[in-house]
C-alpha cells in the first residue's frame, strides 16, 4: 500500500516536472526505476529542445558528487577538469550561456562595470556591452519588474540583487508578477527569469543583510527555487536555470564564494529538481542545503568516528523538493534529521518535515527533527551571529538523540 | 582645552610658524574656543534654489563655533580612519562604511537644529551619531560587537540610534529610512511640537521609488520634513551620471522646493539647514542637496579605485576639504594658532585612542542576549533552541 502509494506520489511529481519544462515535445519516461532516473538527467535546450543524455550523465553525476573528500577526485577521475573558486563557476555558467543564446543578459546593481560585487560578472560587460550587462540604478522594485517585462516578451534577463535581502524591496514584483503571469495569461506568457543573489548569515553583516529568505519566497505559486553550494552544482545550477522557461530563484550563500573545487571542463547541465546524494548511508538521512552542508560534513565525520553512519542528502531544490531522492533514503534509514539556515517558522525545514510526514509516515521510526536557525533578526556581534545558525556540535548530539 | 599663555616665550615664537609668529606678537589675542561675538563669513559657493528663495550668502558664526566645528570635525575624522585601521586588523567585521569627506554635513546641521528635531540616516551614520552626542566608546564598542555599545552589540556599523537625542538611525536598506523620516515629520505635526525631521539619504538611493511616493505624501500634508540628499557622486559602485537621469536631485522634487548646497563647506550647510527648518515648519517639505564627496569607497570591502581615479580623490582633498576649509578660516581670522589646532588634533586623538582601548576591554554580549529585544517585554513568548528540545528560554 506504501510502496503504490509512493509510485503514485512518484508519477505525479514526473507530471508536473514535464511540464514545468513548458513544451509538449519533452516526454518523461514515467516508469524509469528509480536508479535508472538518478543516473540521468535531463538537457533541455531554450527551444524546448529536450536531450535525454544519460550515457554522458552517468560518467558525471554518480561519481562527482560523493564524500566531500572524494569529490575532487571522484570528478579528476572521469576526465582531468579544472580548478576554481565558486564564483568562477558561477561567471563559467554564465558566459557560456551568454554565449550560447543572444538573448541572454543580466542586469543588476554594479554588475557591468564594477564587475559585480561578488564579482560573479567580472568582464562580462567588457566582452558583451553595456545592455547586455546591465547596471542599473538602486531601484530593486523597478528593475525586478522590468527584468519580467522583458522575460514576457522572449529575452531571457538574469536579475542580481545584491544581497537578497534587497529582493524583498521587489517581492510584489516576484509574487505577482514572475510567479503568477503564466497563469493568469492562462499560459500565453513565458518568464524565463533568473533571480540569484547570495543571501545567508555569516560575515557579519548585520541583520539586514543576513537574510534567509527562502521561507519567504517559498510559498510563492510558479516558481523555483534552487540553492548551490559547491562550484560543481552551482554552474550546473546556474546554467539550468538560464535554460528553463520557468522564473528561477537561485539561492547562493556569501561565504561560500571562495570554495576551490575541480570541475569538468566539458558542458554540463544539472537537473534544477534534483537532490544530490553527498553521502550515502544508513542510519539515518540528514537532509541539508547551502551552507549547512558544510556544517553537516564536519558533523558527519565525527559521526562517523563514533560509528554512525549517516546519509547525507544536499537537496538543492528548494521548490519543488525532489521527494524521490528523499523518499528512497526515508525508506531506506528509517530517520530523518533536517539541518538548514532558514528560519525556524515556515521555512524550507518546516515544509519538508511535513512533506515527508506526509508521504513517507509509514517509513519513519522517530519523528523527523528538524534543526534551523533561531527565530531572531541576525545580531552583529560574532558570538550571537554563531549562535543563530545550527553548529556541527548540535547536529551531532541530534543524531545520537534519533538514533538511539 | 584651555591654552595655557603662560608658555609664552621666544622659544614658543621660534616654534611658531612665520603667520603665527606675527599673530603672538600683536598686543591683544582673543582666547580661542571662548567667543560668542557674532562673526559673519560670506560662503564661497552660492546656494542654487528650486523653486524658492536662496538664503543669503552670508552667515552669522561665532569663534566659539567655528573652533567648535573645526575640534569636532577633527574628532569624526580621526574616527574614521582609526576605524578603517581597525577594520582592517579585523576588529571590525561585517560592513563598514566610512564617512570621511563628509563631516561638514554632519556638523553644520547640528549647528542649525536641536535635539528635539530629527535626524534620520542610512548606513553612513556613524559620525551623524557622534554629531548627535553620541560617545566614542558607543561608536567603538558597537562597532566591534561589544556590550557597551549603542545597540548592544546586536546592530553593527549600520544600526545606530540614540533616541533621546533624537537620532533615529542607521538603516541598511537604501532608500528605507525615507518613508520612515516622513513618518518622524507626521508625528512631530501629529503631536505639534514645532520640531523637523531631517531624512538623508545618498545620490544612490535617490534613484528608489520610495523616496517620491514618501515626497508626494509629504507634500500632500505638508509635514515637516527635510530630505537631504547628500550627493557624494557615487552610488556605491556606479557614478551619478550613469544611473541618473536627472542628477540634479534638488529639482527631482519638482514640486517640492529645493537647494543646492555645497556640502563641503559646514557654514553653507549650516544656513540651509536652518533655512530649510524655517521652510519646512511653514511650508512644507524641501530638499536639500549636500554637494559633498567621501574619500573611501562606498565601504571597506570597496578600494573604491575601481570606478573613479586616485587624482580626482586627492584633487578633492586638496580643494575641497572640509576641515581644512575651516582651519584657513580659523587661521585667516585670528581666532587661533596653527599650533593651538594641531593641538586640537593632537587631543582629538588622544581621545580616540583612549576611547578604542576601552572599548576593546568591553566583553562580547552573552550568549542570552540573542533572545532579548525580540519583542517588548513581557510577552512570555517562549522560543527553542535549535533542536527544539534542549534549550528552551521564555523571551524576556
Amino acid at each position: 500500500m506504501a510502496a503504490a502509494v509512493f509510485q503514485g506520489f512518484g508519477a505525479s511529481t514526473a507530471l508536473s516536472l514535464s511540464k514545468s519544462f513548458d513544451s509538449k515535445r519533452v516526454k518523461l519516461p514515467f516508469g524509469r526505476s528509480l536508479s535508472e532516473r538518478r543516473a540521468s538527467f535531463v538537457v533541455v535546450g531554450s527551444d524546448g529542445r529536450v536531450v535525454l543524455d544519460s550515457s554522458r550523465a552517468r560518467k558525471l553525476v554518480t561519481n562527482a558528487v560523493a564524500t566531500k573528500g572524494d569529490s575532487a577526485a571522484a570528478t579528476s577521475a572521469s576526465k582531468p577538469g579544472h580548478e576554481l573558486l565558486l564564483f568562477e563557476a558561477l561567471q563559467e555558467g554564465l558566459e557560456e550561456e551568454m554565449e550560447r543564446d543572444p538573448l541572454v543578459c543580466v542586469m543588476g546593481e554594479d554588475v557591468g562595470h564594477y564587475g559585480g560585487s561578488y564579482k560573479v560578472t567580472k568582464g562580462l560587460a567588457t566582452k558583451y556591452g553595456d545592455l547586455r550587462v546591465l547596471d542599473t540604478p538602486i531601484a530593486e522594485n523597478s528593475f525586478t519588474g522590468m527584468g519580467i517585462g522583458a522575460a514576457m516578451t522572449g529575452l531571457r534577463p538574469i536579475v542580481e540583487g545584491m544581497n537578497m535581502g534587497f529582493l524583498l524591496l521587489a517581492y510584489n514584483q516576484i509574487s505577482n508578477n514572475c510567479g503568477m503571469l503564466h497563469y493568469t495569461s492562462g499560459g500565453q506568457f513565458k518568464i524565463p527569469i533568473v533571480i540569484r543573489g547570495p543571501g545567508g548569515v555569516g560575515r557579519q553583516l548585520g541583520a539586514e543583510h543576513s537574510q534567509r529568505l527562502e521561507s519567504y519566497f517559498q510559498s510563492i505559486p510558479g516558481i523555483q527555487m534552487v540553492a548551490c553550494s559547491t562550484p560543481y552544482n552551482a554552474k550546473g545550477l546556474m546554467k539550468a536555470a538560464i535554460r528553463s522557461d520557468n522564473p528561477v530563484i537561485l539561492f547562493e550563500h556569501v561565504l561560500l564564494y571562495n570554495l576551490k573545487e575541480r570541475i569538468p571542463d566539458e558542458e554540463y547541465v544539472l537537473s534544477l529538481e534534483e537532490a544530490e546524494m553527498v553521502r550515502p548511508g544508513e542510519h539515518v538521512t540528514i537532509l541539508t542545503y547551502s551552507r549547512m552542508r558544510y556544517h553537516v560534513m564536519q558533523a558527519a565525520k565525527t559521526l562517523v568516528n563514533k560509528g554512525y553512519d549517516p546519509e547525507v542528502i544536499d537537496i538543492r531544490s528548494l521548490k519543488p523538493f525532489d521527494l524521490y531522492t528523499i523518499g528512497n533514503s526515508v525508506k531506506k534509514t528509517h530517520r530523518v534529521l533536517i539541518v538548514e539556515e532558514c528560519m525556524r517558522t515556515g521555512g524550507i525545514g518546516a515544509s519538508l518535515t511535513a512533506a515527508i510526514n506526509e508521504n513517507f509516515h509509514d517509513y519513519l521510526d522517530a519523528p523527523i527533527v528538524c534543526l534551523s536557525s533561531q527565530d531572531v533578526p541576525t545580531p552583529y556581534a560574532g558570538t550571537l551571529e554563531e549562535w543563530t545558525v545550527v553548529q556541527p556540535g548540535q547536529i551531532v548530539t541530534a543524531v545520537e538523540q534519533l538514533c538511539k | 582645552m584651555a591654552l595655557s599663555r603662560a608658555a609664552s616665550s621666544p622659544s614658543r615664537a621660534a616654534l611658531l610658524k612665520p603667520l603665527a609668529a606675527a599673530i603672538s606678537s600683536s598686543l591683544f589675542r582673543r582666547s580661542i574656543s571662548t567667543d560668542t561675538t557674532p562673526i559673519t563669513v560670506e560662503t564661497s559657493v552660492p546656494f542654487t534654489a528650486h523653486r524658492c528663495e536662496a538664503p543669503s550668502r552670508t552667515v552669522e558664526t561665532t569663534a566659539e563655533e567655528l573652533v567648535g566645528f573645526f575640534r569636532t570635525m577633527a574628532l569624526m575624522r580621526r574616527a574614521e580612519i582609526a576605524a578603517d585601521s581597525l577594520y582592517k586588523a579585523k576588529l571590525i567585521r561585517g560592513f563598514c562604511h566610512l564617512y570621511d569627506g563628509q563631516e561638514a554635513v554632519a556638523i553644520g546641521m547640528e549647528a542649525a537644529i536641536t535635539k528635539k528635531d530629527c535626524i534620520i540616516t542610512a548606513y553612513r551614520d556613524h559620525c551623524i551619531y557622534l554629531g548627535r552626542g553620541g560617545t566614542l566608546l558607543d561608536v567603538f564598542a558597537e562597532l566591534m560587537g561589544r556590550q557597551a555599545g549603542c545597540s548592544k552589540g546586536k546592530g553593527g556599523s549600520m544600526h545606530f540610534y540614540k533616541k533621546d537625542a533624537g537620532f533615529y538611525g542607521g538603516h541598511g536598506i537604501v532608500g528605507a529610512q525615507i518613508p520612515l523620516g516622513i513618518g518622524l515629520a507626521f508625528a512631530q505635526k501629529y503631536k505639534k511640537d514645532e520640531s523637523v525631521s531631517f531624512a538623508l539619504y545618498g545620490d544612490g538611493a535617490a534613484n528608489q521609488g520610495q523616496l517620491f511616493e514618501a515626497l508626494n505624501m509629504a507634500a500632500l500634508w505638508d509635514l515637516p520634513a527635510i530630505l537631504v540628499c547628500e550627493n557624494n557622486h557615487y552610488g556605491m559602485g556606479t557614478a551619478e551620471w550613469r544611473a541618473a537621469k536627472s542628477p540634479a536631485y534638488y529639482k527631482r522634487g519638482d514640486y517640492v522646493p529645493g537647494l543646492k548646497v555645497d556640502g563641503m563647506d559646514a557654514l553653507a550647510v549650516k544656513q540651509a539647514c536652518k533655512f530649510a527648518k524655517e521652510h519646512a515648519l511653514k511650508n512644507g517639505p524641501i530638499i536639500l542637496e549636500m554637494d559633498t564627496y567621501r574619500y573611501h569607497g562606498h565601504s571597506m570591502s570597496d578600494p573604491g579605485s575601481t570606478y573613479r581615479t586616485r587624482d580626482e580623490i586627492s584633487g578633492v582633498r586638496q580643494e575641497r576639504d572640509p576641515i581644512e576649509r575651516i582651519r584657513k578660516l580659523v587661521l585667516s581670522l585670528d581666532l587661533a594658532t596653527e599650533k593651538e589646532l594641531k593641538d586640537i588634533e593632537k587631543e582629538v586623538r588622544k581621545e580616540v585612542d583612549d576611547a578604542i582601548a576601552q572599548a576593546k576591554e568591553s566583553p562580547m554580549p552573552d550568549p542570552s542576549e540573542l533572545f532579548t529585544n525580540v519583542y517588548v517585554k513581557g510577552y512570555g513568548v517562549e522560543s527553542f533552541g535549535a533542536d527544539r528540545k534542549e534549550v528552551r528560554a521564555v523571551l524576556p
